[in-house]
């Protein structure tokens, strides 16, 4: 059973003359984790503030759960839980009062959630400590479990990993994972990194300048993507020859660029019977300049 | 709406707001209560004798000797005149002005304090209730709960106003202890003369009455916490309205220290007396000091200060429900 959870339709933003949110049309479903990617300044957190009421749209319409975030403000925030940029928490107070404030915000709220709450981000042992002195992942983990409170049906964070160390990130990952498909969350991530999109969502919308430039699968999307790049001299008549098999670009660093193919080791072959030596090949990571610069035409990013 | 509240008296407390507010108590009473010693001392030593009477007599010669002097301003010296004719009406009715004792003390505390010492005390929790919140970016959190904003808005002003009487009442309660372990404690029904008026430079004592030191205790007390709210209002709006804590207390600052120098300044400037600042010494009225501007009155200096006051809450929460939070 998939639900539309969030959808939101020709949302724009204007801050003073400059439109920043130029018209942004999408929808998510329960049990997803719907990335959020585009490089800085693209829009993701004025996006992000939008869709938890912070800041008023100039046009456009976001509904949680079927309520409407402007006219039914209340109803619409008791089904969504948001980190939005840092996690903020009152560093006077200790873990645990900072979770009990929010929770008395909440209408009818079961004191029993908050234990649950408290052991699901594994705080348990420094619940009691003042805030001041989490490190930056415990903080991290802490603005998740006071989004977690209100039992919402979305959940929206705003760059979750940043700041993380590898394992953090690995953690915060998997349990984001863990909320979507054992929990059947919706969770909208936002990113300016491709590794990390690629590794946890399901699906992505790809934003530039405040526009949508594609909604598609993860695996859509990084299938004419990934490339694999050679070390070849001469590079001139090693690229003659590739290009009888396949599309050939040529690099900054004058390497040969093709598309990812399970026939290359036949391309190799070829090469190397014609005399022409082969250094190095290698399978590109994608990074996000490229896919931008595919996605976009040769329009730079910003 | 019971637990916003006490949410917000939660944080009011744990950021120690309230507890720096009382050990400021607790330093300048003592100071004052110290200086008012050493001045008994003095007149003790000057005229060998502890006799009231004397030693009004003694006031009364003294304000008229600076009166002959020249160099005075005329505002001040009106101040001075009226208070001259004050103490001979006591003296001729036979009552001391200064029976010793701590309910004195804290009467004369809080009709100096009422223009500067509390407005800055209420402005260390008012200036800083909801701008703090921005500048942690704490009201993210905030805003983003199942809760109208206008609620939560509303939960931080009866949190203030909840503080304010806190701080009115330890006020009166700290000078009473710490001023009755020198002076003494008794003196509740000292009789205290109120309902002088003064009209182009001369007293008019036909409104005056007799009343018990409580009772006018307590009215001075119920002016001191009005005053504390109107101008807790007015610093809790500037919270909302500037994203710095330290920006609003400037602001309101500079207004409460610019009202002193003009009271002293403005009795041919009219229209000043719809300026907030003007308008904060209440106990002024009762104690029947001349008003900054002639003709203002109790009356219309609550008026005033509830109009300013009421504006702020409008200002406040009409920007608060709207406003964009980055
Ligand atoms: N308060 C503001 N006033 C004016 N312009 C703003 C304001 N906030 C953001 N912007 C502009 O809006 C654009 C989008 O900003 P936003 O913070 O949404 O980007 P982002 O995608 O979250 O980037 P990042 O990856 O750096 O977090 C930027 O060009 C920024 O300059
Ligand atoms: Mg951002």
């Amino acid at each position: 059973m998939t639900e539309i959870t969030l959808s939101i339709k020709g949302l724009r933003k204007k801050i003073g003359k400059r439109e920043i949110i130029k018209g942004l049309d999408f929808e998510l479903k329960s049990g997803e984790v719907f990335g959020f990617l585009g490089p800085n300044g693209a829009g993701k957190t004025t996006t992000i503030r939008m869709l938890v009421g912070l800041i008023r749209p100039t046009a456009g319409s976001i509904q949680v759960c079927g309520y409407d975030v402007k006219k039914n403000f209340v109803k619409a925030m008791s089904h969504l839980g948001c980190i939005v940029e840092n996690p903020e928490l009152y560093p006077y107070l200790t873990g645990l009062e900072n979770l009990q404030h929010f929770s008395r915000m909440i209408p009818n709220f079961d004191s029993n959630h908050l234990e649950y709450v408290i052991k699901l981000v594994r705080l348990q042992d420094r619940i009691n400590d003042p805030v001041k002195t989490y490190s930056l992942g415990m903080r991290q983990r802490l603005g998740i479990a006071q989004a977690l409170l209100g039992k919402p049906k979305v959940l929206i964070l705003d760059e979750p990993t940043n700041g993380l160390d590898p394992m953090g990130i690995r953690e915060m990952r998997e349990f984001i994972r863990f909320l979507a498909e054992k929990e059947g969350l919706t969770v909208l991530v936002s990113s300016h990194l491709l590794s990390e999109i690629q590794l946890m969502c399901d699906r992505v919308a790809v934003i530039s300048k405040g526009k949508v430039i594609k909604v598609d699968t993860v695996k859509n999307l990084l299938h004419f993507q990934e490339q694999l790049v050679w070390k070849v001299s001469p590079v001139e008549e090693g690229k003659k020859l590739l290009q009888t098999v396949t599309t050939v670009k040529l690099d900054k660093e004058n390497r040969l660029v093709t598309p990812l193919s399970d026939k290359s080791s036949s391309w190799n072959h070829m090469l190397v019977e014609h005399g022409i030596e082969v250094h190095e090949i290698q399978r590109k990571v994608p990074a996000l300049e490229d896919l931008f610069l595919e996605l976009t035409g040769g329009e730079s990013v910003e | 709406m019971n637990k916003l509240i006490f949410n917000e008296m939660l944080k009011i407390i744990r950021k120690r707001k309230l507890i720096v507010v009382v050990a400021i108590m607790v330093v300048l009473i003592s100071l004052f209560t110290y200086a008012q010693f050493r001045e008994v001392q003095r007149q003790i030593e000057k005229l060998g004798d502890v006799d009231w009477r004397t030693t009004l007599q003694q006031q009364i010669v003294d304000t008229q000797n600076r009166l002959t002097s020249s160099g005075i301003s005329d505002e001040w010296k009106a101040q001075l005149q009226i208070r001259v004719q004050q103490q001979q009406y006591y003296l001729d009715n036979n009552i001391n002005p200064a029976e010793p004792g701590a309910p004195t003390f804290v009467r004369s505390f809080a009709q100096e304090s009422i223009t500067l010492f509390v407005p800055l005390l209420i402005m260390i929790i008012a200036a800083d209730i909801v701008s703090s919140e921005r500048s942690a970016g704490t009201v993210k959190l905030l805003l983003t709960r199942p809760v109208k904003r206008w609620k939560i808005l509303l939960s931080k002003y009866i949190a203030l106003l909840l503080s304010i009487s806190i701080i009115v009442v330890l006020m009166g309660v700290l000078a009473y202890l710490i001023s009755g372990v020198v002076f003494g404690f008794g003196g509740w029904n000292a009789p205290v003369l109120t309902g002088f008026t003064s009209i182009g430079g001369e007293l008019n004592t036909s409104n005056v009455q007799l009343i018990d030191q409580w009772q006018y205790i307590l009215m001075e007390f119920g002016l001191v916490w009005f005053v504390a709210i109107v101008v807790g209002t007015l610093s809790f709006m500037l919270s909302v309205l500037l994203k710095s804590t330290s920006a609003s207390m400037g602001v309101m600052l500079a207004a409460l220290i610019a009202g002193l120098i003009l009271s002293n300044l403005v009795s041919s400037w009219q229209s000043a007396k719809y300026l907030f600042m003007i308008n904060l010494d209440l106990t002024g009225y009762i104690a029947g000091s001349s008003p900054p501007v002639p003709g203002m009155t109790l009356l219309f200096s609550i008026g005033v200060l509830s109009i300013w006051a009421v504006g702020a809450l409008l200002i406040s929460f009409s920007v608060f429900v709207r406003q964009d939070v980055y």
